[in-house]
């Protein structure tokens, strides 16, 4: 099986529409969206959940007032500021159980958290397994790790050969978490100097864990000179360019129906974006 | 006054409200990128920055000679961070969320701490603007000791300057680092079902940490009607609505801020801080 990861760097570039286009595409694929505390790809995708599974993500200390001495070590001990006279912030907590640890008077448990969902569903397009972070809570790469799992779990079970996933903005944790196990990561960006910049940044990283990339640049019409610069730098730094995408009032009526953009071509966004996966599925 | 500008979903114009809003809002302004990952206000405020401080996190080193491979190390990591091979410790750094459990509960002492660069946070001045701004190296998973670093910074001036926070988007560790403790948030969003959803989310986000907030709806001719209704069932105030203009992304572009080029946009900025400063005192006497 073979796994594309859909990335951008900066948000809002188009990861979703480009995600959802290629649903509509027909391939034999599962699809997955592990933008874990953003996840939009349902509100297109429409899935009828099957299965759903409580994501234990991390631990947290319980105090017991009856047996705390009150001394005073794990406040003294914690790193995050989480834990003070006998109470616990549960958003500053990173689980680390130090405190649990280290009190002499045993007066803390550690109690799993269910940090998430993980929906399993039908659409369709084929499956679709995506998550929802629970509110303020933490572990949103754990939680990437698991969609991405179960994902697979799914492609194997229905003999899928391919696996298209909706990735998260930025490039730390729940991004870092998504690069497990891809073969490719397709690049989504904009013609502006911020999505150009952040960018670069994404490059930097699949650079770092040695994935390969390939660019493709949306409302590239809105700057030609910026997505011209874009295209050269790609074949300056060795990255395959996928395509331009025009920006389109299709794709804006297309999202507040709730649906892909159809891929019956008549639509210039439509065509580029059969363009742009042709290109990405190629490089495979 | 510390305003933080965030949005659940990316992409909807955090950082040109942000930026605009310093510039068109009060006579001296501090400003903080918190968007780490993907840092963009320098390109629009151009500041001139100083050399930057590394941002460090502690991380175990380990000393062989002392280990006895009792594996209590590998036991209290939370983060699988440590694995024991013989009396051979791996570390892997970018698991490490420098708890310091392990040092700590070493009963030989064969454990010390380190410290290890993840990001940067640097400042500088444009024209009246007091500018910050962090950045995670590229390959770190852990992005919130970068944010915190930026805050601390900036707070260790100590002179009530009025401070706008540019957020990672989203609502986990990274945007609750960037918004806990501000005096209000202002949530930019656009009128789409994406945006109504992580709209949502962050809403419930800021109750849960009493953040007061209010919305600006960017793009607001694009979409449908449904952040609106939202916004009305939840009595949350929609401070601006900001129709789509494609002059703003080649403003941005160019480095050259809205507010400057497009008159009746400084007006707009100018109202909306005006607002954010009401509901802020608004919030204050209701207290």
């Amino acid at each position: 099986m073979r796994e594309i990861v859909v990335l951008s760097g900066k948000g809002g570039t188009g990861k979703t529409t480009l995600t959802g286009f290629f649903a509509g595409l027909g391939h034999e694929a599962v699809l997955a969206d592990v933008d874990v505390d953003a996840a939009n790809l349902h509100i297109l995708l429409d899935p009828r959940v099957v299965e759903t599974e409580p994501f234990v993500g991390s631990r947290q200390p319980v105090i017991d007032p009856e047996q705390c001495t009150g001394c005073g070590l794990c406040t003294e001990l914690c790193r995050f500021g989480a834990i003070d006279r006998g109470r616990v912030d549960e958003i500053a907590c990173e689980g680390c159980a130090v405190c649990f640890h280290a009190c002499p008077a045993k007066a803390i448990r550690m109690e799993d958290v269910i940090s998430g969902q993980v929906y399993t569903g039908d659409t369709r397009y084929g499956p679709f397994v995506y998550a929802k972070l629970g509110v303020a809570k933490e572990n949103s790469g754990k939680l990437v790790v698991r969609v991405k799992q179960r994902a697979r779990e799914v492609a194997a079970r229905e003999n899928k050969p391919l696996l298209v996933v909706d990735g998260a903005p930025g490039i730390g944790c729940p991004v870092i978490a998504s690069l497990g196990g891809a073969d490719l990561v397709l690049l989504v960006t904009e013609p502006t100097a911020a999505g150009f910049h952040d960018l670069e940044r994404a490059l930097g990283l699949t650079r770092h864990f040695r994935v390969p990339a390939a660019v493709c640049v949306n409302k590239a019409d809105l700057d030609e000179e910026m997505t011209a610069a874009i295209e050269d730098h790609c074949r300056v730094v060795g990255v395959d360019f996928a395509g331009r995408i025009p920006f389109d009032h299709a794709v804006v009526r297309s999202l507040v129906a709730r649906k892909p953009v159809a891929a019956d071509d008549s639509t210039e966004a439509a065509r580029a974006m059969r363009a742009v996966w042709q290109r990405t599925l190629a490089l495979l | 006054m510390i305003v933080a500008v965030a949005s659940g979903k990316g992409g909807t114009g955090k950082t040109t409200v942000a930026t605009n809003l310093a510039l068109a809002g009060p006579d001296r302004v501090r400003f903080l990128d918190c968007d780490v990952e993907a840092p963009n206000a320098h390109i629009l405020l151009q500041p001139e920055l100083e050399p930057g401080t590394p941002v460090r996190l502690p991380v175990p080193v380990f000393n062989a000679a002392k280990c006895t491979g009792c594996g209590r190390c590998v036991e209290v990591c939370a983060y699988n961070a440590l694995a024991l091979v013989g009396r051979e410790l791996m570390v892997f750094e970018g698991l490490c969320h420098g708890c310091g459990g392990c040092v700590y509960f070493c009963p030989e002492g064969a454990l010390e701490e380190a410290q290890r660069v993840i990001g940067v946070v640097e400042r500088g001045r444009a024209g009246k603007v007091g500018f910050f701004q962090g950045r995670l190296n590229p390959g770190e998973a852990l992005a919130p000791p970068v944010i915190a670093a930026v805050r601390q910074e900036a707070a260790a001036a100590e002179d009530q300057l009025d401070t706008i926070v540019d957020c990672p988007p989203g609502t986990s560790c990274p945007a609750i680092a960037a918004v806990r403790g501000v005096d209000y948030c202002l949530v930019v969003t656009e009128p789409t079902p994406f945006g109504r959803h992580d709209l949502e989310a962050i809403v419930e986000v800021l109750n849960i940490l009493d953040v007061p907030h209010g919305v600006v709806i960017n793009r607001a001719d694009l979409g449908d009607g449904e952040v609106e209704g939202f916004c009305r069932e939840r009595g949350i105030p929609v401070l601006g609505r900001l129709p789509f203009d494609p002059r703003i992304g080649r403003c941005f572009n160019t480095g050259r801020p809205v507010v400057s080029e497009l008159p009746v946009w400084r007006q707009t900025f100018k109202r909306l801080w005006r607002d954010i400063r009401d509901a802020v005192k608004g919030a204050g006497a209701g207290a």
